[in-house]
């Protein structure tokens, strides 16, 4: 008589296609589950499992499992597994996802994870719209360390850690992530299911199937809130503290829709072929073929380049570019070069300086604190390094006179009203490249060339190449004249 | 090859992608902004992710995302947000997730100032986060090598499934100097543990839990085999005239430079002074320095701490030979001058032979 019975047997509800067969990667019992009797975690695991069969997307599902009570759901998904650290599962979906676009991410948090330690994680990830599922398991406790208060503990509720009941003066008020983030713009779908009762029941289901349905059409971001009963914490028979989940933790986190734009939402695009790899180089403007062949050949008194130059002055002088312009002059006459900013507090207070060597060999250091020219384009400048110029080396100030406390009997001393001098051709601002004008008129070793190329390279308005070139070309005649200057004097 | 003048934090971008990184997640922070915003330039267009998350400790998460899913990936900043990211460093070590981290130091503690200093080398080299492990530390003393040591950081990270850093201050970042690239983009290849996705993978996990105390001593001795196999076989180290040094000068980073510029003068004054430059901080380059102990009097060591390094020197001597130490914090670097005038003093301990005519003639 048996044995008909059994011929006759029909399994309505099988173990999901989605879960493995023998749970392998526990070490012992492994054809059930760590989870307590009673507890919300193996329906809602068995829900999201369903739905993965359903849809015919194990093979495109990672699931990322968080820390907490579902540490191990990869013992039980028989999908790609990505075990997060507590509370990041957002972020470590965010990356998985725009990794790998056909995946299906659904990633797996509990309460705790999700709304205290990952409060920041979910919701930039919810904000950004990111296409991928979150289910989130709230059962208003943290179980896996043993029962201390969560965020969205209720008021009142006993907790190791809020043994009196959680108070709202020393704790605040139960949390409720799916009214958050349904203030956000970018989520499409979220909805707060719960374990209560079968019709609750039969609603989650419904609810995290569409959740990740949405991730196959290519929607956007959705999260189901699944209110879970926790009977080994809460101290309660399985059945008891399914009715809690019903009669008392509902009043506090209404079941419901909370957001529904799955209609107006429009699928992500498509994502763009990446361009082919041998196009890369010229991408990142480094391929060979698009650089300048420079103009090294034209060096004529190489071997006695050496370079130590600071430049200073206020920011906004220019200051930068005018030492980016002499180390790339330098670099296109095929010479060794390093170019140093100053950069910190100075750089947005005011004033600005550049290191900047030349020389026909390896640089060493790049820092340049003997400089053998130092180009002072205000007087503060001139006093702060007046005195580290090397004997012998070149003083180029931007100012009527030179103040007679910082003379030096031993460098050389060219000070000149240079920004009046830039005015005066249409620009004080172009004071930096008359200046370095005299400067390379000193050192008179690049080839005119390397510095129009430079020029050319590193200003982009064909009005200020044109004035520059001028302002270089001015302050050359204005060395020669001094040097005439000189001349007559002695 | 054509060079062409670039700052170092861009170098690093650019090389990033030829060597196929093809994700980047991170969040501004002075000195190392310009690496963000280099990579959100140039990852989208060469089909890749960039994308600033809202902290760093979410950029180094999502990095554990990417990597989990086989991208190469990286990500870039600096002390405090190095800090942070200290969390996902250790995870990503524990379940051997491989990426490359780039921090521009900057000066500490807490906020400190965005000034250069070398003050992360412990949080870099020892391991800032929980568990026994390392990251693979590499340390850039030009524009050039930013270029040539993130393209080395990515092997590295593949082959030792590990993360690696790349540690380099705020003047290494910032500087510009000629650099070359290779004419070729690396294709990337997704590895066989990755979890695409896709069938193939779907067998795969990511994690750093091993629940079992066998488990887990298990995994922590197979981390610890490849740190010894990159002991073995990774240390590197630019030697700099050690041939005959007397005084052998120690430095990492923009040090190393001020170290070249000083041993120079030095030798035009008489001393025999060679430089030992540690390019891998971990490993470190224990057998440099016990090859070059025996001829060497003494070690200087110059840093931009108030002494991480220098520990690191005393321990790969073991006591063999004394160790002076020069420091600079706060943003103030030692200048090729300070350090002669130290080296100066530490030869008049050190070498009886120098001669009274020698040391005058040294302050000519």
């Amino acid at each position: 008589m048996s044995s008909e019975l059994i011929a006759e047997y029909e399994v309505v509800h099988g173990k999901a296609k989605s879960f493995y067969e023998l749970y392998a990667r526990k070490d012992e019992l492994q054809h059930q589950t760590h989870y307590c009797p009673g507890c919300g975690h193996g329906q809602i695991h068995k829900m999201l499992a369903s739905a993965i069969d359903e849809l015919g997307i194990q093979d495109r599902t990672i699931l990322v499992s968080p820390v907490g009570c579902s540490v191990f759901a990869y013992y039980y998904f028989d999908v790609g597994n990505v075990q997060a650290a507590h509370g990041r599962a957002p972020a470590v979906a965010t990356a998985l996802k725009r990794s790998r676009r056909g995946s299906i991410v659904v990633a797996y948090q509990g309460d705790g994870d999700l709304s205290a330690i990952g409060s920041a994680e979910i919701l930039h990830a919810a904000n950004r719209g990111e296409n991928v599922t979150v289910i989130f398991v709230n059962n208003a406790i943290y179980s896996m360390t043993g029962g201390q208060y969560a965020p969205t503990t209720l008021l009142g509720q006993k907790s190791t850690t809020t043994p009196l009941g959680r108070s709202a003066e020393n704790e605040g008020y139960p949390l409720h992530v799916s009214e958050l983030l349904a203030s956000l713009e970018a989520p499409v779908y979220i909805e707060r299911v719960g374990l209560g009762d079968n019709k609750q029941i039969a609603q989650a289901g419904r609810a995290i199937r569409r959740a990740v349905e949405n991730q196959v059409k290519g929607l956007g971001f959705s999260l189901i809130e699944v209110l879970s009963p926790c009977p080994t914490v809460w101290k309660m028979q399985p059945v008891e503290a399914q009715h809690w989940v019903r009669d008392v933790m509902e009043k506090t986190f209404p079941l419901g829709v909370f957001r529904d734009r799955t209609k107006e939402a429009k699928a992500w695009p498509a994502h763009e072929a990446p361009p082919a790899l041998d196009r890369i180089p010229q991408i990142l403007g480094v391929a060979d073929e698009d650089l300048p062949a420079g103009n090294a050949s034209l060096m004529a008194r190489a071997d006695d380049v050496d370079l130590h130059v600071r430049v200073a002055g206020f920011g906004g002088q220019g200051v930068l570019l005018l030492g980016e312009v002499l180390a790339e002059a330098g670099l296109d006459a095929g010479l060794e070069v390093s170019w140093l900013p100053s950069y910190g507090p100075e750089m947005r207070s005011g004033t600005s300086n550049c290191h900047v060597r030349l020389s026909r060999e390896p640089i060493d250091s790049p820092l340049v604190t003997v400089p053998n020219v130092l180009v002072a384009m205000n007087e503060p400048s001139l006093r702060k390094f007046d005195q580290s110029v090397r004997p012998g080396g070149w003083v180029i100030y931007n100012g009527d006179a030179f103040p007679e406390d910082c003379a030096r009997k031993d460098v050389h001393v060219l000070a000149l009203p240079f920004t009046r001098v830039a005015d005066e051709l249409g620009d004080a601002r172009a004071a930096n490249m008359v200046m370095l004008g005299a400067l390379l008129e000193i050192a008179g070793a690049l080839p005119q060339a390397s510095i129009d190329a430079a020029l050319k390279r590193l200003v982009k308005n064909p009005r200020w190449v044109e004035l520059d070139e001028r302002a270089l070309a001015r302050g050359r005649e204005l060395y020669r004249e001094s040097c005439l200057e000189a001349c007559h004097e002695g | 090859m054509r060079k062409q003048l670039m700052k170092g934090n861009e170098a690093i971008v650019k090389s990033a992608i030829l060597a196929g990184c093809r994700a980047y997640y991170g969040y501004p922070i002075t000195p190392a902004s310009e690496i963000a915003e280099a990579a959100a330039n140039y990852l989208p267009q060469t089909g890749g992710v960039f994308l600033q998350a809202e902290s760093e400790v979410a950029a180094i998460n999502m990095l554990y995302g990417a990597s989990s899913a086989g991208v190469r990936c990286m990500t870039a900043s600096s002390g405090p947000g190095i800090s942070l990211m200290q969390e996902g460093i250790s995870y990503m070590a524990g379940a051997e997730l491989p990426c490359v981290i780039a921090d521009i130091t900057r000066g500490g503690p807490g906020l400190g100032n965005i000034a250069s200093e070398q003050s992360d080398y412990h949080q870099a080299v020892k391991g800032g986060g929980n568990g026994c492990y390392h990251t693979l530390v590499l340390a850039p003393h030009s524009v050039q090598e930013m270029a040539d040591l993130t393209a080395l950081a990515f092997e590295l990270a593949d082959r030792y499934r590990t993360p690696v850093m790349l540690l380099a201050d705020g003047f290494v970042g910032q500087m510009m100097e000629p650099v070359e690239f290779p004419q070729t983009a690396a294709e990337p290849h997704v590895p066989q543990w990755a979890v695409t996705g896709m069938a193939e993978s779907r067998g795969n996990l990511i994690t750093s839990l091993h629940m079992g105390s066998d488990d887990l001593e298990a995994h922590v001795r197979h981390l610890e085999a490849k740190y010894k196999l990159a002991e073995q076989n990774e240390t590197r180290a630019e030697e700099w005239f050690t041939e005959d040094a007397e005084i052998v000068l120690v430095g990492y980073g923009i040090v190393g430079r001020i170290l070249k510029a000083v041993t120079a003068e030095a030798r035009a004054s008489g001393m025999n002074v060679g430089l030992l430059r540690p390019i891998t901080l971990y490993p470190f380059p224990t057998k440099h320095f016990q090859r070059l102990a025996p001829q060497a009097r003494v070690f200087v060591v110059v840093e931009m701490s108030t002494g991480q390094l220098v520990e690191d020197v005393r321990l790969a001597l073991n006591g063999v030979r004394p160790v002076e130490f020069l420091s600079r914090v706060g943003g103030n670097v030692p200048s090729h001058e300070e350090v002669l005038e130290f080296v100066r003093k530490v030869a008049r301990r050190y070498l009886p032979a120098m001669t009274l005519d020698e040391e005058q003639m040294a302050h000519v």
